[in-house]
Order: structure tokens, then sequence, then C-alpha cells
């Protein structure tokens, strides 16, 4: 991976010696590029926290959509499909909005843009959670549900202790998929004045004029985060499937 | 201890089961044979209401199957089950594949279960491999552990649908053994199997399925040696000639 970085930072910075380029703007060397850098940076714990707070309760949601997709109850499964066409049909960015400036309005509660973007990503990364989890729990072995009732296990029991750990470890792959994908949709919220990565950059853009090398930073800041995202994704199926071989 | 009487059962248009009738009285071990399709394995999920009859009535342990979430929890911790695909959880050791019931759905309490996992496990003569997963087992190990797995629930009855059929030859004679020393205890046992050897030693009952219906019924002795319906005797000339 580092290889990798290096590969594509190398002609950055030959062009960057060019005169089209102004690093100076971030160039940490110097007093005013080194706030730029921070202020920069400091949109990174905002990306974070949102991208992961909204990934963990689009999981929850996704798993609870899930299930009532694999009754054998019409009326449940309906609602699964219902939920789900509905949800992917709104775009990310309709569905911010909607939630910032739309929903306060019904519920006569004002919300934080925080909390806005996390259910509005939450929301719609739901859909592909449910449906992520319905392939998942659908790929397990049948056998799997007949053992569990045969030793009296309840419904719950089962999912929680058979079938939901074997399609959890299937599933990793695609739920790391859209943890990246969360990563870069949160750039959205910053329509709504988020102080994350994409945000800081706007603001940085209007008062520097430099959006070449803003941009440009704001790029690698994106990069370095989902390659570290995904090689942290991939260290944990290791562990995962090698504690099943000792 | 089991009773099943005239019952039916369809997959959509096809008919599984024929007006099946069955008496099984407690420690009786009964040996059920016939031919691929023709409806055992249907028979005895039936039993566990792994599958649900249509017609007719079937009393276990003086428990109506009545379709009822009652019965069915009253049933199925009263009735073990063994496949022929083994179904251990891949995910758990051995030892933690014979918890998890006793654990979660008896409330027996950790130590308490692992001290009867391990009574079951040496029963099943592998107590050596408790802490190991079930993808580094043999087949045979496998299925007796499935077994062991079945035993920690206590139950009154012990189903097993071709227990021997998924395993190298080799190992068939582990895990017919251990059913062997468990028929000798007492236990009231059905099972789906085609080792006839195995059923002449420990069966008080054989029966003869084909399309769907028991065709014969009777004691070894008679089954083997002078089975009545021409259906019994092509199957039995065929398994027991090759
Ligand atoms: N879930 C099912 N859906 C449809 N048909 C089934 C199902 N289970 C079994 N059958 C059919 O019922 C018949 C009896 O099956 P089974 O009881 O498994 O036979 P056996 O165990 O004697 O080989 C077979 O023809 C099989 O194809
Ligand atoms: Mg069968």
């Amino acid at each position: 991976m580092k290889r990798l970085l290096a590969i594509l930072l190398c002609p950055l910075f030959l062009t960057g010696c060019s005169a089209d380029w102004g690093w100076y703007v971030v160039n940490p060397g110097t007093k005013q590029g080194l706030t730029n850098l921070k202020f920069l940076l400091g949109g990174l714990q905002y990306t974070v926290l949102l991208s992961f707070t909204a990934i963990l309760i689009s999981i929850t949601i996704g798993l609870l959509i899930a299930l009532p997709g694999l009754s054998s109850n019409g009326w449940l499964r309906g609602f699964n499909r219902l939920y789900v066409e509905l949800i992917r049909a709104i775009p990310i960015l309709v569905l911010i909005l909607w939630v910032y400036y739309g929903m306060p309005q019904i519920s006569g509660l004002s919300i934080s843009v925080f909390w806005a973007g996390v259910i509005a990503l939450a929301l719609s990364d739901s859909a592909f959670e449910a449906e992520i989890f319905r392939a998942g729990i659908q790929s397990i072995d049948k056998g799997q549900y007949e053992a569990a009732h045969s030793i009296s296990l309840s419904y719950g029991d089962t999912m929680r202790f058979v079938i939901l750990p074997q399609a959890i470890k299937r599933i990793l792959p695609a739920l790391g998929n859209q943890l990246v994908y969360m990563l870069k949709m949160s750039s959205l919220v910053s329509v709504i004045g988020m102080q994350e990565l994409t945000r800081k950059a706007n603001e940085l853009v209007v008062t520097e004029y430099r959006p070449l090398e803003i941009y440009t930073i704001l790029v690698l800041e994106y990069l370095v985060l989902i390659l570290l995202v995904s090689a942290a994704v991939r260290w944990l199926e290791r562990r995962m499937n090698t504690d099943e071989r000792h | 201890m089991i009773s099943i009487d005239r019952v039916s059962k369809f997959f959509g248009e096809f008919q599984a089961l024929n007006q099946v009738s069955i008496e099984v009285m407690a420690g009786e071990r009964v040996v059920v044979c016939g031919p691929s399709g023709s409806g055992k394995s249907t028979m005895i999920r039936c039993i566990n209401q792994l599958e649900t009859h249509e017609s007719g009535r079937i009393i276990v342990d003086g428990v109506e199957l009545d379709g009822s979430r009652e019965a069915l929890n009253a049933i199925r911790a009263r009735v073990g089950m063994v496949f022929q695909q083994f179904n251990l959880f891949p995910h758990l050791t051995v030892l933690q594949n014979l918890t998890l019931g006793p654990v979660r759905a008896r409330g027996l309490s950790e130590p308490a279960a692992r001290e009867l996992a391990m009574h079951y496990l040496d029963r099943v003569q592998i107590p050596e491999q408790a802490d190991k997963y079930p993808r580094q087992l043999s087949g045979g190990q496998q299925q007796r552990v499935a077994i062991a797995r079945a035993l920690c629930m206590e139950p009154g009855i012990m189903l097993f649908d071709e227990p021997t059929s998924a395993l190298d030859p080799e190992m068939i004679n582990e895990v017919l053994e251990v059913m062997a020393g468990l028929a000798e205890s007492g236990m009231t046992m059905i099972c789906v199997t085609h080792e006839m050897g195995f059923a002449r030693r420990v069966a008080d009952k054989m029966v003869f399925m084909d399309h769907g219906e028991i065709v014969e019924t009777g004691p070894p002795d008679r089954f083997f040696e002078n089975p009545e319906s021409k259906r019994c005797q092509d199957f039995l000339q065929k398994i027991l000639h090759h």
C-alpha cells in the first residue's frame, strides 16, 4: 500500500514544482500553510464520526429490515420490499436536505446538522445493508436451522448464536464496501454546513483561491482514509478466518 | 411413546406420505429402510416437526402435534435428531456445539453444561477433541459429536436420518458402535439406515417404506428371512447382495 501511495503522489510533487501549482497554501513550513493544513484536517474527525455512527445505525436498521424479508409471512416480506425499494429510490443528497430542512417542520423539533447527516446517511444506506444481510443469511445452509430446531433453540437464539455469526463472516467484505461508500457519501453532508473534510476544503478555497491544491489535498485525505479503512477490514477478515482454523 | 396414525403429507401436488401409521413403544428400536425418495426422512421429520403433516394424528410422549407452538416446544425438547450431513455449527468448537442447547434452551449454567458435554463426549469416545472446530475432525468424529450434541438435551427419543450415508466406509462402524451402545442403554430410537447388519443386531422392529407408504413392518427375523411383499423382497435383494 505504501508503494501505491508513493506512485500516486509522485507526479503531484513533480508538477508541484512548476509555476501552475501553488503549494505554499498548504506548506507546513510556513505559518499560514500550517494553519490552513490544520484547518483542512480539522474536518477529519467529523467525517469519521459521521460515517461510523451512520454505518452502525444503518447496519442495525438493515438487520431489522432484513429479518422480515426472510419470513414465510407475505405481509412481512412485502414490508421489507416496500422499505428497500422506497429508500433506494431517494438520492442521498435529497434525503439529507429533506431530513435537515423538511423533517423539523413535521416533528416540530430542530435537529443538529450532525444528526441530520447521520439519519440521512443511515436511512439511505440501510436499504443496502438489508439486502446484504438478506443475501448473507440466505446463503447459510438450511441444515443449520434444522440442527438449531432440534436442540430447541428459539428463533432469537438461532439467529444470534448460529446463523448471524456465520452470515456476518460471509458479508464482511460487503459491509466493508458499504463503509467505504459511506465515508465518500458523507461529503454530501457539507451542503447543510457540516464541518467535515469537504466543507472545510470548500471554505478554504473561498478565502485562498487555490482550488487545485486544496481539492488535491482533499482527494488525498479521502484516499488515505479509505485505504486505511480497507486495510483494517481486510485485517478483520483474515483474523476471523484464522480464528476458525486454530 | 410415539403414535403415528394415518398421516399424510404433501409437497405441493406431490404426496410424500400416504396414510402412514406406526406405533413405537418406550425403549423400542425401530429401523426404517426403503428406496430413496420413499418418504423415510419426511416421516421422521414429522415427529420433531421439522415438517408438518396435513392429515392424521401424531402423538409423542402424550403430546399431540396439533401445530401449536406449545406442542412444538414440548416435543423438540424431548426428541433428539441426528442428520445425514451432521449439521454441526462450523463457527463453534465441539464443546460450544454441545453446550449451546443446554445453556440457551434448558437453562443450565455454563459449568454444568460443560460437565454434561464432557460426559457425552466421553460416551462417544472423543473427549480429547473438545476444543477443536468441526472441520478439524474426520466425518466419523463429526457425526459422533452430532450424536453427543443431541444427547446433551437428554431426550427420551432419538431420531437418526441416514447417519452413516455421508461417511467414508472405514468410519461407518465407529458411528454404528455408538448407536448400538445407545440402543443398549434403553433409548427409544428410530433409525433410517441401510446398514442391515446394524439393523439385525439392534432393531426390535423393521419398517419398509416405498412411495410414501409403509409397505411392511415386523420383527427383524421375519423381516429378513421371510418378507411378505414383493417390493420389500426386491429391495432387500438389492441391498443385501452388493
Ligand atoms: N421440501 C420438499 N419439497 C418438495 N418435495 C420434497 C421435499 N422434501 C422431500 N420431498 C420429496 O418427497 C419425497 C420423499 O422424500 P424423503 O422423505 O426425503 O425420502 P427419503 O428420505 O426416503 O429418501 C421425495 O420424492 C422428495 O423429492
Ligand atoms: Mg432421506
